[in-house]
């Protein structure tokens, strides 16, 4: 009994990282068809911004709500993630809509770059550029409305923008000079140390749960919740479902179907930015943090089908929970009277890497049985 | 056919007495340091040629090429290491004594004979694409899903040959250059050399077997498939068994060209299968020009050069260009810089600024908003 | 000959309950022209995806020649004689005309034959020979995607001419047609029965009269009625089917 609810919650907590890093991808690409290999640098991002967050709250000013750090972290994360996902939808991705496989090669040369920005840009002018184009694109929102009147609106649109390049270098210098770890050159990892509560664990029937797999579990519960209630019950939500099935009506009706890729996009990279404060607070943050997950997130796409959250949720949870039974070794405990040619061949398979080896032959094998996943789709839109 | 038409002959032409002048000259003008690149960089055109076939006529974009570049490489390095392990204990390649390995695992043995060797290279990449593109085209599975299955299956290769130290010596990988063959040093000046004209040679024989593929209806169905494939089958063509015989080829000459690889850079080792790699590959051909063999071999040695030369420059920069590269290629230039030049860009550019006037159209084709067609 | 070429029975196909086709039940003699019409959704397509493989009946049978081709793949049933033209042309633009007809012509179908074996010189006289029909002769070294709209459809249903099916299934061969390229569709169609059987689906009344063949009516999955064009036209029931009860259309 122990020992299966152990399994399990390793099982979930594995799990739970993989779905809340699958799950702004299988939501763009469910929606949208569009497979984002900079998915893994926009969650990097997110773990960025946890850092820098953090960092920032440890200044004599805001010493006092530490503790509280990581859930401001999320919206920021989430903020950040989502602008630059924005910024790449309207720059690039925008003119590849019908061509998914050159959106996967745009995409992946994004993920290039933002890497390599990471490691040669010291992270407090990062941070700096991203306040820039944080006010410089949400300023309209916040402005008055008479404001931004068609006949000063391009005089109004260059002074936010020239007070956002501002402030950007002001809070760029600042930082640098504050946060000294800030003003160097960032091709290290840096870590993110949990606040005090966050460490150890919580003690039930003699298993020891560590605390921050909880808090993932529930960061995970909370947004597939939102992102459920979101796409289901508001009307941007219905939009976005409506585009989805037919872009050419919907756009008729007078949705901006513009507006809801922007949407769409936005919500699946802010996603993204969520999965890195979860991923910050497991490990080491680095250039590379995010590509580390995405393959783990294409077994889940591949595996729970397009276009079901239920799917993504299911395939997620099943590969954490054989992630740890192969990859731990766990099998054997679990099953100890296995047969001893079973047994070698689970031996061999008995790391994390060579679980993902077996994990994936039995995906493939699945795919004979299923070729498009869990939950297909039915009807005539099927061949398209 | 006339598919290309008198002019653009004369500029395939063209660019072949180049290519063939330089590599011919090569040798004599080039230090040894910058020959053994370039045929490094030439081997890199085979498996740019097999990506073309696969993606440029058949629409099916790999993104694991690399498992099947390694596996060849690593055919040609297991041959390499036991034809040259006669002082070791127990007969056998050197790094097994760090495992406390003292017998051969059973599938070294065969690589004892140069023969299977040779078959091997080719043989066993081209066996394992065409099962596991059999597995994936047999459903249907297609677009983006393939490319992500790819994907995965590429980082499950590295893990496993990564993780086995005791098999294939893990992640230090096999050495070739301290190898012998033909009672030389496999990393000597003189084997170099003559490595790069194996290479050569090579690059232009799977240039002619690609094109033959190519050239007559079977490629037309390649195309086919690419454009519409339902289309296709309801014709009566199994679409299934087309793409696994192309995806089996594309994977022979990975193989080639990773065993021609290994010999010249001096080792094969599992970075051969990281994820930028193996999506390297398809830029070269994106940047060449995609369906245009041509541009595939152009564009696997410039980008290569480039690159060795910026690096050296400039390290941090590459990152940016190549990234660049793909975003500027996918968006403003998709059919490449051949496929660009063969579709009348340079003249285009001319008539936008105004030298030359612009060629008469169909009035039908300028209202389907189609591009310019010579009557 | 009492054996129907191609048998339908009890066809029902529903995606989640929505019922496309049900309980279809079809016959279609050697050498017969029919013509298929019915109201937008009455499934004529699908019915088409049913004969062709693209789409498994939830329940029921097709028989062609006497053997049951249910659920066999759509390559297969191609390969036992039955050719597809499609509602909007389907030719492969990248092709060139001439290319497209080769591929269409070619037999066996099967990678090795394809790649190792020439082109004979019978087939290459009877791509010129579809070449004159259609009119494209000149054309023959020019991409098809650079073709008219008209010019698309000849091409296809030559391609399906080519093909030498012995059941050629036309999906709305004139939509987007001139009256005159219309009539020398219907002549084409017409010569062409009697060594082949055609089912041709359409809108187009006109265009159904000049076939001078048995229409089908198509509603709601199910077939409403059979006949000559003119009693069809009479039947109360395809009155109400195309146009509303009568009183509606007195308003």
């Amino acid at each position: 009994m122990q020992l299966i609810l152990e399994s399990l919650f390793n099982g979930a907590a594995i799990g739970s990282v993989l779905l809340i890093a699958a799950l702004g991808l299988a939501i763009v690409f469910g929606l949208m068809g569009v497979i984002n290999l900079a998915h893994g640098e926009l969650m990097m991002i997110g773990a960025y911004s946890t850092y820098v967050t953090q960092l920032v709250f440890r200044l004599p000013a805001l010493k006092f709500f530490y503790s509280t750090y990581v859930i401001v972290a999320l919206a920021i994360a989430f903020v950040v993630s989502a602008v630059v996902g924005i910024l790449l939808e309207k720059t690039i991705i925008r003119r590849l809509y019908g061509s998914p496989l050159e959106t996967l090669l745009a995409t992946w040369g994004v993920s290039l770059i933002l890497q390599q920005f990471v490691r040669s840009v010291p992270l407090a002018y990062a941070s700096g550029l991203i306040v820039t184009l944080l006010i410089g694109l949400l300023s309209s929102f916040f402005l008055p409305e008479n404001i931004l009147k068609y006949k000063h609106k391009k005089f109004v649109k260059l002074i936010t923008w020239i007070i956002s390049i501002f402030s950007g270098l002001l809070i760029a210098n600042c930082l640098s000079s504050t946060i000294s770890k800030l003003g160097r050159a960032s091709a290290r990892n840096v870590d993110v140390t949990a606040p005090s509560w966050m460490r150890g664990g919580v003690e039930f029937i003699g298993i020891t749960f560590p605390i921050t797999r909880i808090v993932i579990i529930v960061i995970t519960i909370i947004s597939i919740i939102g992102v459920t209630y979101f796409l289901n019950k508001s009307v941007w939500g219905m939009r976005i479902r409506a585009v989805t099935q037919n872009r050419s009506m919907s756009d008729c009706l007078g949705i901006s179907t513009e507006k809801v890729d922007v949407l769409t996009f936005g919500i699946g990279s802010g996603l993204a930015g969520i999965a890195g404060v979860a991923v910050s607070l497991l490990g080491s943050v680095g250039p590379n943090v995010g590509s580390n997950y995405i393959v783990g997130c294409f077994m889940v796409v591949v595996l729970g089908g397009v276009g079901n959250l239920l799917g993504t949720i299911i395939a997620s949870f099943a590969i954490g929970i054989m992630t740890d039974l192969i990859g731990a070794g766990r099998l054997l405990t679990v099953w100890p009277d296995m047969p001893d040619s079973l047994s070698t061949i689970i031996d061999f398979f008995a790391t994390t890497s060579m679980a993902r080896v077996l994990i994936f032959a039995l995906i493939v094998i699945f795919l004979q049985f299923r070729p498009t996943g869990l939950f297909p789709q039915k009807g005539r839109m099927v061949e398209g | 056919m006339n598919k290309i038409t008198k002019n653009k002959r004369w500029l395939s032409f063209l660019i072949w007495v180049l290519i063939i002048a330089f590599i011919i000259s090569a040798p004599s003008i080039l230090p040894v340091f910058r020959l053994n690149l370039l045929g490094r960089y030439l081997s890199l055109a085979i498996v740019a040629l097999g990506v073309d076939l696969i993606w440029g006529y058949t629409g099916l974009l790999s993104l694991g090429q690399g498992i099947f570049f390694a596996l060849g490489g690593y055919c040609s390095a297991m041959y390499l290491q036991l034809n040259s392990s006669q002082d070791f204990p127990n007969n056998i390649p050197e790094f097994f004594g760090l495992y406390g390995v003292t017998k051969l695992p059973f599938f070294w043995e065969p690589f004892k004979s140069p023969i299977f060797t040779l078959i091997a290279i080719w043989l066993i990449p081209a066996l394992i694409s065409a099962f596991l593109g059999f597995l994936v085209f047999r459903n249907r599975i297609k677009g983006v899903y393939f490319s992500i299955l790819t994907q995965a299956a590429l980082l499950v290769f590295f893990n496993f040959f990564n993780g086995q130290q005791k098999l294939i010596n893990g992640t230090n990988g096999l050495k070739t250059d301290v190898t012998q063959l033909f009672g030389q040093m496999v990393g000597s000046d003189s084997m170099q050399r003559l490595f790069f004209w194996l290479t050569a040679i090579i690059v232009i024989m799977a240039w002619f077997f690609s094109r033959w593929i190519v050239r007559e209806r079977f490629g037309n169905v390649l195309i086919g498939i690419r454009d519409d494939e339902p289309r296709v089958r309801f014709m009566g063509y199994n679409p299934t068994y087309f793409k696994t015989i192309v995806f089996g080829i594309a994977g022979a000459l990975a193989g080639i060209s990773g065993a021609l690889y290994t010999v010249q850079s001096g080792i094969v080792s599992p970075q051969f299968m990281t994820v930028p790699f193996s999506i390297e590959m398809v830029i070269w051909v994106a940047v060449g020009g995609r369906g245009t063999l041509l541009g595939a071999i152009l564009g696997a040695v410039i980008i290569n050069y480039a690159k060795s030369l910026v690096s050296e420059a400039l390290p941090a920069s590459w990152m940016f260009i190549q990234g660049g590269l793909f975003i500027f290629v996918v968006t403003t230039l998709p059919e490449g810089f051949l496929g660009w030049i063969q579709s009348d860009g340079p003249r285009n550019i001319m008539v936008r600024l105004g030298l030359r006037r612009p060629l008469s159209t169909y009035p039908s084709l300028e209202a389907d908003g189609k591009e310019e067609v010579k009557p | 000959m009492n054996i129907p070429l191609l048998e339908l029975s009890q066809i029902t196909v529903s995606f989640d309950g929505l019922y496309a086709l049900n309980n279809l039940d079809l016959k279609l003699n050697t050498g017969e022209l029919r013509a298929v019409i019915g109201p937008n959704g009455a499934g004529k397509t699908t019915f088409l995806d049913v004969i062709t493989g693209k789409i498994k009946p939830t329940s029921g049978k097709v028989i062609f020649k006497g053997r049951s081709i249910t659920g066999k793949k759509e390559h297969k049933i191609a390969r036992l004689g039955i050719g597809r033209k499609f509602q909007s042309p389907r030719v492969f633009n990248n092709l060139t005309v001439y290319e497209n007809l080769a591929l269409a012509i070619s037999n066996p179908k099967s990678p090795w034959p394809i790649l190792i074996g020439k082109q004979s010189n019978v087939q290459r006289d009877q791509i010129i020979h579809l070449m004159n029909i259609i009119n494209l002769q000149s054309m023959a070294n020019l991409k098809a995607g650079s073709l008219s709209h008209g010019q698309k459809q000849w091409l296809e249903i030559s391609m399906l001419v080519g093909q030498n099916p012995d059941l050629l299934l036309v999906d709305e061969p004139v939509a987007g047609l001139t009256d005159e390229e219309t009539d020398l569709t219907a002549d084409l169609l017409k010569s062409l029965s009697g060594d082949h059987t055609i089912l041709v689906i359409d809108h187009d009344m006109e265009f159904i009269r000049k076939l001078e063949s048995p229409v089908s009516v198509l509603h709601q999955g199910k077939v409403l009625c059979e006949g000559s064009m003119d009693s069809i036209q009479n039947n109360p029931q395809v009155i109400e089917v195309y146009l509303g009860k009568p009183e509606e259309v007195n308003e």
